[in-house]
C-alpha cells in the first residue's frame, strides 16, 4: 500500500494504459471489458484518494518527479486542488460510463473489433487523465494526441449504424490535428524566450520578462503574445469553443452512444481545464486579462457560444445532434466563467465541469438506451415512450431540468454561481445572457419532453421495453447524482472555493 | 529585404505551414488533405529545430576532454521532434485508414461529392 501511496500520480496514467496494452493483446472476446472496467474502477479509487489527500491536506500543489529527474529537467505530475477535482470527475465519469457501454457497444461494434475498442477506450482515458495531471506543456501535447487519436477512431467506429461516423470522424481528426500543432506552435514561443517546458517554470521565467515591459526596454513582447495567441486558439478548438466548435455536433451524433457519452461529459471538459491551466498558472491573469484584456474576447466568445448554440439546438430534429448543440453553448457557461476572473466565476467554471459532466452524460446514455430499444433518436422516435421506458425517461428529463437550471437541479448551482461571478465583475449583459440561455434551454428540452410524455406511438410500431439492467443503472445513478449535487452543493462548492482560491493566489 | 535575409530559416517553417494549412483549407481530395496536414506539421518540425540551433554549434558530443568546452545545438528541441514525428505518422495512419472506410462506403474521396450525398440524407 505505501507503494501506491507514494506513486499515486503516476500509477493514474500508467495504470490504464497498460491496461489497455495488456486488453489489445489478449483479443479474447468478452475479456476486454473486464479489463476495461476493473481499471477505471481502480483508476477512480485512485484519484478520490489524490481529490481527498489534497482537500484534506490543506497541501496547495504537490509534485510528483517522474523517474526522480528533478524539475526542471524531467516531467513533473503536479497535482493540486484544481486538478484533483478535474481528475476525479474524469475518472468518475470514465468509470460509470465503462460500466454502461457493455451491452451499447456489443450492439454497434462488430466483436472481432471489440477488443481494439477497449484498448482504444482505455487510451482516451490514459489521454484525458494525462492531459489533467501533467506539469509539462510538451508531455500536454503529447498526451493531448494521445487521446485525440483514439477519440477519432472511437467515432469512426459508429460507422455500422451510419457511415457519416466516417466523415465525422476525419472532419475532427483534421481540425483537432490543426489544433495541436497551433498548441505545438504556441509552446514553441514560450520555449524560445523560457526555455523551459515544465509549466511552473515557464512561470517563474516569464515574470522577469513580464517585468521589463514597463521599462523603455521591453523584451520578446511579441513573441510571448503570439506564443499565447496560438496556445488559446489551438485549446480552443479542443473545448469547441463557439466560433471553432464545427467539428463537434457531426462527432457527437454518429459516434457509438457510449462514445458521445464518454466524449460530451470528459472531452470537453479537459479542453476547459487546460484552458484555466494555461491562463492562470502558466502566464499568469494578470497578462492574459489585465494586460491583453482577452477576457473580453472570451467574454463575447462565450456569449455567443450559450446564444448560438442554443439557437441551433432548437432547430434540431436529431435528439443527438440536439444534446451536442446544447453542450457548445453549456461550454459557453464554463468559459464565461473562467473569463469573470473572481472567485465567484471561477467556482462557476470548476462546478460546471462536474455538474454538465453529470448532467450531459446521464442524458447521453438515456438518448443511448433509447437508440439500443428503438434504433433511431429523431424526435418522432421518442414519442410516447415516457410509458414505455419511464425510468430512463425520467434520467433525461432530470438531466434537460439541469440543463435549464431548474432549482434542486446541479445546473441551478453552477448558473446561480455564475450569475454571481458576472455581476461581480459588472457584466450585466452576460449575466442576462446566461438567463436568456436557460430559456432557451427550456424550448429545447420542452420539444423533448412533449415528444416523450405527450406523444403518441404510432400504431403497429414493435414493442418496446424499458433499457436492460446493466445500461439503465448507470444512467439512472448520473441522473440522481446531478439531483443530489443540486440539493446538497456544500461537497462542490467546497472543492471549487479552494480551487479558485489556489488560482487567485487569496486565502479563502 | 534585410528581414528576409535575416530571419530567412523562419520564412521557410511560415513558407511550409502556410502552403499546408492552404492544402488543407483549398483541397477537396481528402488524401491530399491529409498531405497538406502532414505539410502543415512538418512546418513546426523545422521550427522546433531551427530555434534550437547555434551558430557554429555541433553535437551535444564531447570529442576530447582536451578540445575544450565545444559549442554545441541545443538537442531538447531535437528529442521532443522526434516524438512528435511518431504523432504525426500516426496521425497520417489514421487519417489513411478512416479515408480507404469512406472510399468503401461512399465510393468516392472527393469531399464536395461526400457533402452532397450527406446533404440528402436524413439527420
Amino acid at each position: 500500500m505505501d507503494f501506491v501511496h507514494q506513486h499515486l500520480p503516476a500509477l493514474v496514467v500508467a495504470l490504464p494504459l497498460v491496461t489497455g496494452l495488456v486488453t489489445a493483446m489478449v483479443g479474447r472476446r468478452g475479456a476486454g471489458w473486464w479489463i476495461a472496467m476493473g481499471s477505471s474502477a481502480a483508476v477512480f479509487a485512485l484519484c478520490a484518494q489524490l481529490l481527498a489527500n489534497v482537500a484534506g491536506g490543506g497541501s496547495q500543489s504537490v509534485t510528483y518527479l517522474l523517474g526522480n529527474w528533478p524539475i526542471p529537467y524531467g516531467i513533473g505530475l503536479v497535482v493540486d486542488p484544481l486538478n484533483a477535482a478535474v481528475l476525479a470527475t474524469v475518472a468518475l465519469i470514465g468509470c460509470v460510463v465503462t460500466l454502461y457501454a457493455r451491452r451499447s457497444m456489443a450492439q454497434e461494434v462488430p466483436e472481432d473489433r471489440s477488443h481494439f475498442f477497449w484498448a482504444l477506450w482505455q487510451f482516451c482515458q490514459v489521454g484525458l487523465l494525462g492531459i489533467t495531471i501533467t506539469g509539462d506543456a510538451f508531455n500536454f501535447y503529447v498526451l493531448l494526441e494521445i487521446s485525440s487519436l483514439s477519440t477519432y477512431t472511437l467515432i469512426a467506429m459508429g460507422k455500422g449504424r451510419d457511415r457519416r461516423a466516417l466523415t465525422a470522424a476525419i472532419n475532427y481528426l483534421v481540425i483537432g490535428s490543426i489544433g495541436a500543432c497551433f498548441y505545438l506552435l504556441g509552446v514553441a514561443y514560450l520555449y524560445m524566450v523560457t526555455g523551459s517546458l515544465n509549466m511552473a517554470d515557464i512561470h517563474a521565467r516569464l515574470q522577469d520578462i513580464f517585468a521589463t515591459w514597463g521599462t523603455d526596454a521591453p523584451v520578446y513582447r511579441k513573441t510571448v503574445i503570439a506564443g499565447f495567441a496560438f496556445i488559446m486558439v489551438g485549446l480552443s478548438l479542443k473545448l469547441a469553443l463557439f466560433p471553432l466548435h464545427l467539428w463537434l455536433p457531426n462527432a457527437y451524433t454518429y459516434a457509438p452512444a457510449a462514445v458521445t457519452a464518454l466524449l460530451a461529459s470528459t472531452a470537453t471538459k479537459v479542453g476547459a481545464y487546460g484552458f484555466i491551466r494555461v491562463i492562470y498558472t502558466v502566464v499568469g491573469p494578470d497578462f492574459a486579462w489585465r494586460y491583453l484584456h482577452s477576457d473580453y474576447i472570451l467574454m463575447i466568445c462565450a456569449m455567443m457560444a450559450i446564444l448560438g448554440g442554443s439557437l441551433m439546438a432548437i432547430r434540431q430534429v436529431n435528439v443527438k445532434k440536439l444534446l451536442a448543440y446544447s453542450s457548445i453553448g453549456q461550454i459557453g457557461y464554463i468559459a464565461l466563467g473562467i473569463a469573470s476572473d473572481n472567485v465567484y466565476g471561477l467556482q462557476a467554471a470548476i462546478i460546471h465541469i462536474f455538474n454538465h459532466a453529470l448532467t450531459k452524460g446521464a442524458m447521453f446514455m438515456a438518448v443511448g438506451c433509447v437508440l439500443y430499444r428503438v434504433g433511431g433518436v429523431r424526435l418522432e422516435h421518442l414519442r410516447g415512450l415516457g410509458r414505455k421506458m419511464p425510468l430512463t425517461m425520467a434520467a433525461f428529463t432530470i438531466g434537460g431540468l439541469g440543463l435549464i437550471g431548474v432549482p434542486m437541479t446541479a445546473g441551478f448551482v453552477s448558473k446561480w454561481y455564475l450569475v454571481g461571478g458576472t455581476l461581480e465583475r459588472g457584466w450585466m449583459g452576460a449575466a442576462g445572457v446566461v438567463l436568456v440561455g436557460s430559456v432557451l434551454a427550456l424550448v429545447y428540452t420542452w420539444r423533448c419532453i412533449e415528444s416523450i410524455y405527450f406523444g403518441k406511438r404510432e400504431e403497429g410500431a414493435p414493442e418496446v421495453r424499458e433499457a436492460p439492467l446493466s445500461m439503465l443503472v448507470p444512467t439512472l445513478l448520473l441522473a440522481v447524482a446531478s439531483l443530489y449535487f443540486g440539493m446538497d452543493s456544500r461537497l462542490t462548492s467546497d472543492i471549487s472555493a479552494q480551487a479558485a482560491h489556489f488560482l487567485l493566489g487569496v486565502r479563502p | 529585404m534585410q528581414i528576409v535575409q535575416d530571419y530567412y530559416n523562419y520564412w521557410i517553417c511560415i513558407a511550409l505551414m502556410m502552403v499546408g494549412l492552404y492544402g488543407v483549407i483549398a483541397k477537396t481530395n481528402l488524401v491530399k488533405k491529409a498531405i497538406s496536414l502532414g505539410l502543415f506539421q512538418t512546418g513546426i518540425l523545422v521550427f522546433y529545430i531551427t530555434i534550437a540551433k547555434i551558430e557554429g554549434g555541433t553535437g551535444p558530443v564531447t570529442v576530447s576532454p582536451l578540445a575544450g568546452e565545444p559549442i554545441y545545438s541545443n538537442p531538447l528541441p531535437h528529442a521532443l521532434m522526434l516524438t512528435a514525428i511518431v504523432v504525426g505518422v500516426s496521425t497520417l495512419a489514421v487519417a489513411m485508414a478512416l479515408i480507404i472506410n469512406i472510399r468503401e462506403k461512399y465510393g468516392t474521396i472527393d469531399e464536395h461529392d461526400i457533402h452532397r450525398m450527406e446533404h440528402e440524407m436524413q439527420d
